[in-house]
């Protein structure tokens, strides 16, 4: 079964059409590289998942069960987590605290909860491990690289039971060496069974990771396959509108 | 590669060594400037280090100094509070009035408190759920509070408190054990407050918000919320102390606490909370306010004139502010 479908989705701000009649699906385990130039509706679209928005019509099933998310809380809720563009981290504050921002660990002690660094400590640093970075928990995120600072951002969506990860742009900022990093954290997650959709412009990242492209257009998808069978020049053009549809 | 243990990768961090540590925090400077000031100044006059005008230093700081701490925690989330000094006699004429009036000091206290977090609760919600920028919202409360106090008191002295007056001159300007009573509040509340900032998820919250609002909010903390409760943290402070300083002037007029938030503010940047927000610790506060205490007090001891108070007050923010810019910029180089 898919963990996510997404079932003729549309969504129009007033007489725009960011979005017309969107429907694919994701597997668990599965990368999919969502394309498209500026203003194609990517954005929109991983805003709808994430309950940011509402779709003015059609369906979200996760694992088959139909959602209607009024805010990204309960898109996280049910296993959605967001890795945003600018990846929403406090540099004032360490690694560990970053990760577990609004769900800090707390303990009772003569029934006051007291947050619990060490056990916060403990568990970001299995986390890091399991993500294979070297990104230490104590370290200040000011202090840190690109590359850790996706380790960071990424470590909190494997705090709760994610299902999928959206990732907006995980590699527009940051250097040739921090991105192959990025890329190995997104096959990290894979291999947890972790669905996750890449939205990015760059074309040797999504072909190196991705095991599908989704390609769209004007609001509309135009292309949905493997990228085993598809190739940067095709995706370029459907981009740009020069292949209609593939 | 060989996996490190857990334990080792939690050990590990940037700063290396307790030294090192100890010495990249301004608190550390600040503090050895206020000893090496008090040092100087039992040394050139004979009048510092003596009990009477150590007990008096004690006490003045801490009226700054337990304000300093709900600065400090406005600045660390990234806003400030100019109205503290209209708070402060607001709450003094409150307990003033009421308790002339006849009522108890147990009653008195908690409705001047009372009114200083009206005040809190006004900043909080203008600035958080109206989004209205804090420099405005305080700016204008710290005009309204001083005038409401005025229109309470008719603008006149108050120095008769009724039933509980030994009671109240007592609580502020009275001693235990050769320390003041205000310095005994200061301790109380700046323990608190540290234990706060490290220890409870409002602490966290606070220090998450100064340093990445839209972060904060998008990890599902509650930013208005965190909001409003710093500023009425900073209005109770506020109303603590002006109850305290009626105690210990054993009157009040409606002067009470003026440009107070100047030498709040100075005390809370020089204690190292930066206005950028997302810094600052209660240490820094107490420190920040016992240095600026400690000169004015030089000035009047080396007798230069007082005038000159607001010279190096100012000059101090302006400094603090300039070594904060030159970290940052080394720091990004």
């Amino acid at each position: 079964m898919p963990i996510l479908e997404l079932r003729g989705i549309s969504k129009h701000f007033g007489a725009i059409q960011a979005l017309k009649e969107v429907s694919f699906t994701v597997e668990p385990g599965e990368v999919v590289g969502l394309m498209g130039d500026n203003g194609a509706g990517k954005s929109t679209l991983v805003k709808i998942i994430a309950g940011n928005f509402r779709p003015s019509a059609g369906k979200i099933l996760i694992a088959g069960a139909e959602m209607a998310f009024d805010s990204p809380l309960a898109a996280r809720g049910e296993g959605v987590e967001v890795v945003y563009q600018d990846l929403a981290l406090c540099d004032n504050l360490t690694a560990a605290a970053n990760v577990f921002l609004g769900r800090e660990i707390t303990r009772k002690i003569a029934g006051i909860p007291i947050v619990d660094h060490r056990a916060m400590m403990i568990r970001a640093a299995e986390l890091f491990a399991e993500l294979k970075s070297e990104t230490r928990p104590r370290d200040l995120v000011h202090d840190m690289s690109g590359g850790q600072r996706q380790a960071v951002a990424i470590a909190r969506t494997r705090l709760a039971e994610s299902k999928i990860v959206l990732m907006d742009e995980p590699t527009a900022a940051i250097s040739v060496r921090q991105v192959a990093e990025v890329l190995d954290l997104i096959m990290r997650l894979r291999d947890h069974g972790i669905a996750v959709i890449l939205i990015s412009h760059r074309m040797p990242d999504v072909f190196s990771v991705a095991d599908r492209v989704v390609v769209m257009r004007r609001g509309q998808l135009v292309a949905n396959k493997p990228s085993a069978s598809s190739s940067p020049e095709e995706v370029t053009g459907l981009i740009t509108g020069a292949i209609e549809a593939a | 590669m060989a996996t490190p243990s857990i334990e080792d990768v939690i050990g590990q961090s940037q700063h290396h060594g307790w030294l090192a540590r100890v010495t990249s925090r301004q608190t550390f400077w600040i503090f050895l400037a206020a000893i090496i000031a008090c040092v100087l100044l039992s040394l050139v006059t004979d009048t510092f280090a003596t009990e009477r005008n150590l007990f008096n230093v004690t006490r003045n700081f801490a009226f700054v100094g337990i304000i300093a701490l709900g600065m400090t925690t406005v600045i660390a989330s990234g806003g400030i509070d100019l109205s503290v000094g209209s708070s402060v006699v607001l709450s003094a004429i409150v307990v003033g009035t009421t308790m002339a009036a006849g009522f108890p000091i147990y009653v008195a206290v908690p409705l001047a408190i009372g009114a200083a977090l009206c005040v809190g609760l006004l900043n909080g919600v203008l600035i958080a759920y109206a989004q209205m920028p804090p420099f405005v919202v305080t700016l204008g409360t710290l005009a309204v509070a001083r005038s409401l106090a005025m229109v309470l008191s008719g603008n006149k002295m108050i120095y008769e408190f009724g039933p509980d007056h030994d009671l109240l001159l007592g609580l502020g300007g009275g001693s235990m054990v050769g320390i003041a009573n205000p310095v005994y509040f200061l301790m109380i509340l700046a323990v608190l407050t540290g234990l706060s900032y490290r220890w409870t998820r409002w602490g966290q919250h606070v220090f998450a918000v100064g340093g990445n609002e839209t972060a904060a909010g998008m990890t599902g903390i509650r930013v208005a919320r965190v909001k409003v409760s710093v500023y009425m943290f900073s209005a109770f402070t506020a109303g603590v102390t002006g109850v305290l300083e009626v105690g210990w002037l054993g009157g009040v007029t409606t002067n009470l606490g003026q440009s107070m938030e100047l030498t709040v503010i100075a005390a809370a940047v020089i204690g190292g909370a930066t206005l950028a927000g997302g810094s600052g610790t209660a240490l820094g506060a107490v420190v920040g306010a016992a240095l600026i205490e400690v000169i004015r007090n030089s000035l009047i001891l080396l007798g230069i004139s007082t005038f000159w108070q607001g010279t190096f007050v100012g000059s101090f923010i302006i400094i603090a502010v300039a070594i904060e810019r030159m970290r940052s910029l080394r720091q990004n180089a």
